[in-house]
């Protein structure tokens, strides 16, 4: 099926009315296709130069997402996606650190087990991987730097509108029942993960990440091999990527290569200098103890968070007559426990009707039904969690951008 | 085209990212072939209008240090001076 971006669309229809005419180019070319005639909508906060360059476009096997960086590919997902609970395979963003980004054949691929803090070694292929009891767990996946384009003042980095995220139901071994396999070690303090990408020279770090051990044995840790029933996509780490449910994407590690036992904290960039949150900025409750400083931490669990999925701002409703704000809300795996809703800008607040509950690491839906006056009509969504967490009113600014979950407005125009 | 370029992305995925890469133009300025040439060796230059125009000089500065100390290009001093004079003026907000 060709894939067609906006852009393609406009270009394609100059073409086509240069030899038909503009009539039949625009009934042709205009045809609903809702998905890939998707227009881009960006939200006004972002930077400047991130709205003039961010464009729809399609990687292969993907539908046109919102590109912010071709190489190393950065692509969020539109907000239309996030009014189901579980987002699509061929819509779910993309996020790389590095250029070096290699086709992984699933008959070769191997991963090796092992490590100072593993009693022995292991290798496995894909066949072996499949072979060991099947886990599942429906996640968020999020990047912790996703909304990173809507701080003020700004911070570098990629800028991240609302799409950084998406949620899925995984499939695959569970991390403990391999560590188990080769014998993790008493003095095993973290759990080292290598995928097969990789830097575009050699001086700059491999991108390499750590979890505390504590972490890596729960049940739902996976090396996963399925997302929504279906081999991952390329771009989203086939054939088996590392699945940390609650906790922020850093640690998914894609095109897993390695898992290493390690008696002493792992220090190597992506640790040590990046990914960091200032100590005590932010309500996390998961720690990871070996890689603290006097200032700072690893980030560790997402922060608890909303998205209105069912209007964009600006967007026109009808007057007295009942409309149905929507959304979803998730956190770093206590689960939701309320969506408070003010269509007053903030003076009174409603509880949300929840959705289906998909488990407490997934998007929870949540709708408000309510008669707009005449005039702008303010909406908030504010979650709580299952431990009485909830989004902040003013943003926790901190050097690389992230936890960003400041409650959303929203203004409708009812008329 | 698209059609030919896709073709060739499924039959490599590993060229497709570079495959689906389209031309990044720059601002014209005193300093853009230091940036081209040094830049996108390791990435877009797409990734420098995503950061503006919001960085001062002395963000601009910090960025191209980065890019040398903590990933390592291979950027000479004189080539870096140049390359962060073009960001601030070009893209410095």
């Amino acid at each position: 099926m060709p894939i067609m971006t906006r852009r393609h669309m406009l270009e394609a229809a100059g073409t086509a009315a240069l030899i038909a005419g503009p009539g039949a180019a625009l009934s042709q070319l205009l045809a609903p296709d809702a998905e890939s005639a998707e227009t881009l909508t960006l939200p006004p906060a972002l930077p400047e130069g991130t709205r003039a360059e961010a464009i729809l476009d399609a990687l292969p096997g993907k539908k046109p997402l919102i590109k912010l960086a071709y190489r190393p590919p950065n692509y969020e997902t539109p907000v239309s996606y996030f009014r189901k609970a579980i987002t699509p395979n061929d819509a779910f963003f993309v996020r790389y650190h590095l250029s070096g980004i290699p086709t992984v054949d699933a008959k070769s691929w191997k991963l090796m087990i092992g490590g100072d803090g593993a009693s022995g070694t292991m290798e496995l292929g894909i066949d072996d991987l499949k072979a060991l009891p099947a886990a599942e767990v429906t996640a968020v996946l999020q990047c912790s730097g996703n909304r990173r384009g809507l701080f003020q003042p700004h911070v570098p980095g990629v800028e991240w509108g609302y799409g950084a995220m998406g949620c899925a139901r995984w499939k695959g071994a569970r991390l403990k029942d391999l560590l188990d396999k080769v014998g993790l070690k008493k003095e095993a303090v973290e759990i080292v993960v290598n995928g097969a990408d990789g830097p575009a020279i050699d001086k700059t770090p491999d991108f390499v990440k750590s979890i505390p051990v504590w972490k890596a044995v729960e049940d739902t840790t996976l090396i996963a091999y399925e997302m929504n029933g279906e081999p991952l996509p390329h771009w989203n780490g086939f054939p088996a990527r590392l699945i940390v449910p609650g906790w922020t994407g850093t640690y998914w590690m894609k095109h897993l290569t390695s898992v290493s036992a390690a008696v002493k904290p792992f220090d190597g960039f992506w640790m040590k200098s990046a990914y960091r949150i200032p100590l005590g900025k932010f309500p996390v409750v998961a720690r990871f103890t070996t890689q603290e400083t006097a200032v700072n931490t690893p980030i560790t669990e997402m922060v608890v968070n909303s998205l209105i999925t069912s209007h964009a701002d600006g967007a026109m409703v009808r007057a007295e007559a009942a409309a149905t704000v929507a959304g979803i809300a998730w956190d770093g795996g206590y689960g939701i426990n309320t969506v408070d809703v003010s269509t007053d800008a903030g003076k009174t607040w409603s509880p949300a009707v929840l959705g289906e509950d998909l488990g407490n690491y997934a998007f929870r839906i949540w709708s408000h039904r309510f008669t707009p006056k005449a005039g702008k009509v303010t909406v908030l969504a504010r979650a709580t969690n299952k431990i009485g967490q909830s989004q902040t009113a003013a943003l926790i600014h901190n050097p690389a951008g992230y936890h960003h979950n400041v409650v959303q407005s929203v203004t409708l125009v009812a008329g | 085209m698209r059609t030919i370029v896709i073709a060739i992305a499924t039959a490599s995925l590993a060229a497709a990212a570079f495959a689906a890469e389209k031309p990044v133009q720059l601002k014209a300025g005193a300093g853009l072939d230091k940036v081209e040439a040094n830049c996108s060796v390791c990435h877009s230059l797409d990734y420098v209008q995503m950061n503006s125009p919001y960085l001062n000089a002395a963000g601009w500065d910090a960025e191209v240090t980065k890019m040398i100390n903590a990933f390592g290009a291979p950027i000479d001093a004189a080539d870096a001076k140049v390359i962060g004079d073009y960001l601030k003026k070009n893209y410095g907000g």
